[in-house]
């Protein structure tokens, strides 16, 4: 791909505040600009700018070719996407919800994830599915689903969700690029957190996780929104003398066993954090898979800090359900700190 | 403020299904909604393929039997649908499938053997879907006909004019994918036909059960499209719709869905048993209004065809179905490890491992 003369390598001059939500529209921007075989489309996401406007002004500067609303059905969505994609494009299409992504559930799953297996590679489907993830943000029934262990036992889907602005643009943008179907997953509640940035900026490479705390008693391992809420916990750990180190997955699937296990083997200890349902939760996949590779070095079962086995509950009880720096805390102490 | 309200397909179709040759091989009386038949020449060429198809589906379904193929649904009975829709299209254009429809590839020229494939049990797609410009055949029901409008759409935005067709039956129509295709395809006026083949059973569960509109093509009113209702046992007419939907789409006058009534005379696939939910009066009936009887007859009368010609057409489909034993009683040869070579463009650490696992098993099999 060649860039030339747009915007996406004006470079801005001084880092400056930038939100999430902004680092997203401007991902969109770059490779709209970049690559004209990308589109995007999906429920109000022309005009109004997407109901979390991460897709705002895009439609004023590309046209309604490039930037368009979509009818109201996410399983045409996503379908017409694969059509699009077989034709040579790249379509980037948002879902508005995160539980209004389940009327596509079929086409993502029996065609999106399988499309180049049953075609022995002949037909790729480079579509990005951006789906807003997760609670916190005193959403009312279905506004605050996690939706992450679905897609990850889809073989043949990449699953992704950046913690901070930095990742969300340079994420988005190696989604789109990508040759492999992505599921992007936006944290709501972290939509509006801001970074002192400049962009465009290039991350690590989306299949890695990244250690963004480091320490030394015991390893956070969290993505998405859960990312704050393990740096949170570590800052009052340390208060009381406890080394904690937080990875930022960043990548669900594939997942970076590599960097994953460094961090468990150099602590003995893990604990997984994720806002959906603890049972069949992708928390059982990490623990399963990081005791499998460093059982030896762990000195204590793999904990998992989640949601409640219970349906997402309603705004005023949301606080009591999402795992917080204290329930984090408490469970650590659970451990035998002895061993 | 006024509202804008589109006018464009508000009529509703004719009941009578648009036809050209009736029966009996006689020229049809009815109303042929404006659309052109096709000449002599191309009708022969249609006959041809539908003897070719029928011997092929004849092949299949007996090698099943056999044991040589996991299972197979035939179309037999539908040949007038299958070869005059994809005849029409042109060589651009694009077909999206259902599993029903071998009969629509091997008219657009896929080898046998990959046809058979997926029905093998050797892969799910079995051709290179961009070396004929057909997408794998689709089992989740419906779910094609969104892939058709926007591989059109993406067509459309590149102005490659390339159109699509795809196939649905009776009832994946019932289907919210079937429904949220059409609509999508009109609200962009995308180049897509949509042909829904009401063969009037969806495995064992009868048109009534599926619907309780007149009919399908009524649809189309409701989506703001032009619809129309033809007799599927009729090449003349599929093939005449197609082509006329085909041209609007070109034109940028957007879809058309068209509804071809016809007949499985064949079980659901071969593990089928079809005695269980009708009856043998009902399935004669249908082999009365057969689709090449009746072009045979017209062919014959209109003095396009005589036993000679006919003798080679027969002939040749002896050829077919003999490529087609040939293709399936030799065994293919399969690599179980590229159950991991086309997951993901890509590689992934955990599946070379899972790999090596699989590799080892074989090897201490003595398989490598
Ligand atoms: C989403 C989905 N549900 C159920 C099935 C199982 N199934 C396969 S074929 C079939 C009947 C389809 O009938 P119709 O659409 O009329 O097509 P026909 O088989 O008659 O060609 C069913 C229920 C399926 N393939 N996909
Ligand atoms: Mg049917």
């Amino acid at each position: 791909m060649t860039v030339t003369a747009l915007t996406s390598t004006e470079e801005d001059p001084a880092p400056t505040s930038v939100t999430m939500a902004k680092a997203l529209n401007r991902a969109l921007h770059d490779s709209l600009a970049e690559d004209e075989n990308v589109v995007v489309y999906g429920e109000d996401v022309g005009r109004l700018g997407g109901v979390f406007r991460v897709t705002d002004g895009l439609q004023a500067e590309f046209g309604t070719e490039r930037v368009w609303d979509s009818p109201l059905a996410e399983s045409g969505i996503v379908g017409t996407a694969v059509g699009m994609a077989m034709a040579g494009m790249r379509p980037v299409v948002e879902m508005q919800f995160d539980a209004y992504a389940y009327p596509a559930f079929e086409q993502i799953v029996s065609q999106v994830a399988k499309m180049r297996n049953r075609t022995k590679g002949r037909v790729s489907l480079p579509i990005t599915i951006r789906i807003p993830c997760a609670g916190d943000i005193g959403g009312v029934e279905h506004h605050s689903d996690s939706s992450e262990a679905y897609w990850c036992a889809t073989p043949g889907l990449t699953v992704v969700t950046p913690s901070n602005p930095a990742d969300a643009y340079s994420m988005l943008r190696e989604s789109i690029a990508s040759d492999d179907p992505v599921i992007f997953m936006e944290p709501k509640s972290r939509y509006w957190m801001k970074d002192q940035l400049s962009l465009p900026v290039t991350t690590a490479p989306m299949g890695r996780a990244q250690v963004v705390r480091a320490g030394n008693d015991v390893s956070l391992l969290a993505y998405g929104s859960t990312v704050r809420t393990a740096l949170a916990a570590a800052e009052v750990g340390a208060e009381h003398g406890l080394s904690v180190e937080v990875v930022d997955l960043r990548s669900l699937s594939p997942f970076d066993d590599a960097t994953v296990s460094a961090s468990v083997r150099k602590t003995s200890r893990a604990a997984v954090i994720h806002e959906a349902a603890q049972f069949g939760g992708f928390g059982a996949e990490v623990a399963a898979r990081v005791t499998e590779r460093n059982f030896v070095h762990l000195a204590a079962p793999i904990l998992r800090i989640t949601g409640f086995d219970t349906p997402y509950p309603p705004p005023k009880l949301e606080e009591h359900y999402l795992p917080t720096p204290e329930r984090v805390l408490d469970a650590i102490e659970t451990w035998d700190w002895e061993l | 403020m006024s509202i804008d309200v589109p006018t464009t397909g508000r009529a509703l179709p004719e009941l009578q299904p648009v036809r050209f040759i009736g029966a009996n091989g006689q020229p049809a009386d009815t109303d042929t909604a404006g659309l052109t038949p096709p000449s002599l020449s191309t009708l022969l060429g249609l006959y041809r393929q539908m003897v070719h198809v029928r011997r092929f589906e004849a092949q299949v379904t007996a090698l099943t039997k056999q044991g040589r193929l996991a299972t197979y649904p035939s179309a037999a009975g539908q040949e007038a649908t299958e070869v005059g829709a994809t005849t029409a299209l042109g060589p651009t254009d694009w077909l999206f499938p259902t599993y029903r429809d071998s009969a629509a590839l091997l008219t657009r020229g896929v080898p046998v053997a990959e046809i058979l494939a997926a029905f093998r049990g050797d892969w799910h797609c079995g051709f290179n879907p961009y070396e004929y410009h057909i997408s794998p055949a689709a089992t989740p029901l419906a779910t094609q006909t969104l892939h058709a409008t926007g591989y059109a759409m993406a067509s459309k935005l590149k102005r490659r004019g390339e159109c699509t067709l795809t196939f649905f039956g009776d009832g994946a129509s019932s289907e919210g994918d079937a429904h949220e295709a059409l609509n999508f395809a009109s609200v962009w006026q995308t180049p897509t036909v949509f042909v829904l083949q009401n063969n009037q059973y969806a495995i064992s569960t009868p048109l009534r059960a599926q619907s309780n509109a007149t009919m399908f093509a009524d649809r189309a009113a409701g989506y703001g499209i032009p619809g129309i209702r033809v007799d599927g046992n009729d090449v003349a007419a599929v093939f005449a719709a197609v082509s006329a939907a085909l041209e609007r789409a070109r034109d940028g006058e957007g879809p058309t869905l068209i509804e071809c009534l016809t007949y499985r005379i064949e079980s659901h696939t071969n593990s089928d048993d079809p005695t269980r939910y009708r009856d043998s009066a009902e399935v004669d009936h249908w082999k009365q209004l057969d689709p090449i009887d009746r072009v045979e007859k017209y062919l014959r009368s209109h003095g396009a065809l005589d036993d000679v010609g006919n003798e080679e057409i027969l002939a040749s489909a002896e050829v077919l179905a003999a490529s087609v034993r040939d293709a399936m009683n030799t065994d293919s040869e399969l690599d179980p490890t590229e159950i991991f070579a086309h997951v993901y463009a890509n590689p992934r650490t955990h599946l070379r491992e899972q790999q090596a696992i699989l590799e080892a098993e074989l090897a201490e099999a003595g398989r490598r």
